[in-house]
């Protein structure tokens, strides 16, 4: 919370222009009025992005899996089908809540907030450019873990408070399969902690400055980054590990007894986890906001300098996206023992190998 | 050691994948912009969307009214009209087609009447928008009004005029040609 004034010689970045509201702020009012006022506005801020980002998502990968299946996607509501996605929201927020008369009430209701916080949490802790973070603490990636491994408890709730066979075997498996990945995920990142000797997520992309860590740490930057590009895809629920909404086992998994907009967090709350887990793998690896520099060309990195930092996050994250959708449409799904066998016998021992081997990189 | 070669060469297989599906991705799309692509889109030729019956630019038709397409016809689809009319050229009264109904709502597009058609007279077209708003308007007329039959080309009686008689060996002598400059 420092008074610094607008400045305008230094690049562009949206933490001068809160700083400089901070501080206009608290010159009216007295701190605590400031301090409120600020919480609410990042509170709806987060909440406004959190529907822009999954309305983004949902419309990214339904063009984008039309391509892949020789398709155009959505084109009829406005140009490209762009307002197709706001259609399919209004759609879904007047259909019907179906009540299922032996659910667990309470725990039915319940677990939709489990889910959707847990993601909002998540996404909270994401730096979109330098400033633009809503939590920001030097624990961050250790939040970041244990806030978004919260959802895999209203996934659970959720299968069991339906009172069905599909949802119950959907939510077992899910929960097998999100706490076995979040392992592999968590120390995955840890081998990046153990790089940049820090946990907050800003001091993580500030080390970024000159070159990305995934450049920065050789051989093992790169293991770690795939087993987290696999293990987060398994996290997600999707691509080749969708296996708790097996459609053609499962109908939906989890949430089979859902309808309406209760479904419909369910849904927003899956595109966002996509988008938060592409994002937490370009601030961790590929740099965050920070341009794409290479250490002695100046002239180059000046170039890049011009680009503004919340761009290069999104296309960083889209990127990442793209990725997962790409892995999605490529490959079969995997059956419950081979995605168990594949993060306990393969990415775990080698996520474990790779902790040494970064710590003998950082060492010399 | 098999182990880790397995998982290299796994990871190999799965990065083929990827690839041909980024060759689809890169494909040209196959979806059909259906409003807009509208009588542009020619469909393949043996296409059965709706029975027609071409008329000629005098608006004459080839349709003796002989009634075969209705005998064959399986669900009483086609019903064949005829009048009797007198032939201005010989002085007869001969059968003339009055009206051709045709109706969509039974067609089983089965294709009888086309092929037992003597004088193929009647036609598939391409047209599959067949939606109206009343099953009356389901029962199309096919004559168009005030057409009448396409009279016979008349064939030319051997030396029946000294002008007639070149005709036959220009036909021969032009008769090879396209034919040779097709297949070869």
């Amino acid at each position: 919370m420092s008074l610094a004034g607008l400045d305008i010689t230094a690049p562009f970045h949206f933490g001068t222009v809160t700083q400089w509201f901070d501080s206009w702020l608290n010159s009216v009012m007295p701190h605590f009025w400031a301090l409120t006022i600020e919480f609410i506005l990042a509170g709806v801020l987060l909440l406004a992005s959190y529907a822009v980002f999954a309305l983004v998502m949902i419309y990214m990968e339904r063009k984008i899996c039309g391509f892949f299946q020789c398709r155009l996607g959505p084109d009829r509501v406005g140009k490209w089908g762009i307002f197709q996605v706001f259609a399919d929201m209004l759609k879904i927020l007047l259909k019907e809540l179906v009540t299922i008369n032996r659910a667990d009430k309470m725990l039915f209701r319940l677990s939709i907030f489990f889910v959707i916080l847990a993601s909002l949490c998540t996404f909270a802790a994401i730096p979109f450019d330098k400033g633009l973070q809503a939590v920001d603490f030097n624990m961050g990636v250790f939040y970041l873990l244990a806030v978004s491994s919260l959802g895999v408890i209203g996934i659970l709730t959720a299968g069991w408070a339906s009172d069905s066979k599909y949802t119950m075997i959907g939510a077992m498996r899910s929960g097998a399969q999100l706490i076995s990945y979040e392992l592999s995920a968590g120390l995955a990142l840890l081998s990046i902690v153990i790089l940049s000797g820090t946990m907050q997520l800003s001091e993580i992309v500030e080390q970024q400055a000159d070159l990305w860590f995934i450049f920065k740490g050789h051989v093992p930057a790169v293991i770690a980054f795939f087993i987290y590009v696999i293990a987060g895809h398994a996290e997600t629920n999707r691509g080749p590990f969708d296996l708790p909404e097996a459609e053609s086992e499962l109908t939906a998994g989890y949430h089979t007894e859902y309808s309406g907009i209760k479904f419909g967090l369910f849904y927003v709350a899956e595109y966002v986890n996509l988008f938060i887990i592409a994002a937490i793998a370009s601030t961790m690896f590929l740099g965050g906001w920070q341009p794409f520099h290479i250490p002695g060309w100046d002239a180059f990195n000046g170039i890049m300098d011009y680009i503004p930092p919340a761009l290069w996050f999104t296309g960083k994250t889209l990127a990442c996206v793209f990725l997962a959708l790409w892995v999605r449409w490529s490959f079969p799904r995997l059956r419950i023992d081979q995605l168990l066998g594949l993060e306990w016998k393969i990415l775990m021992p080698l996520a474990l190998i790779n902790i040494v081997l970064m710590s003998l990189v950082v060492l010399w | 050691m098999n182990h880790i070669k397995n998982v290299i060469v796994g990871f190999w297989r799965l990065l083929q994948g990827m690839y041909i599906s980024m060759l689809n991705f890169l494909r040209p799309k196959v979806t059909e912009r259906y409003p807009e692509n509208r009588g542009k889109k020619i469909y393949f030729e043996r296409f059965r969307g709706m029975l027609v019956m071409p008329h000629n630019a005098k608006n004459e038709h080839k349709c003796t009214a002989c009634g075969i397409c209705q005998m064959n016809c399986p669900n009483g689809t086609i019903k064949v009209v005829s009048k009797q009319e007198m032939n201005e050229d010989t002085g007869k009264p001969s059968r003339v087609l009055d009206v051709y109904y045709y109706d969509l709502g039974t067609c089983i597009y089965c294709a009888l009447c086309t092929q037992t058609c003597p004088q193929k007279a009647i036609e598939w077209n391409n047209n599959f928008e067949h939606a109206v708003f009343e099953r009356a308007a389901l029962v199309k007329k096919l004559n168009k009004d005030g057409s009448r039959l396409e009279p016979k080309p008349a064939v030319p009686k051997p030396a029946a005029t000294p002008a007639g008689a070149p005709a036959p060996a220009e036909t021969a002598d032009s008769a090879p040609t396209p034919l040779s400059a097709t297949t070869v």
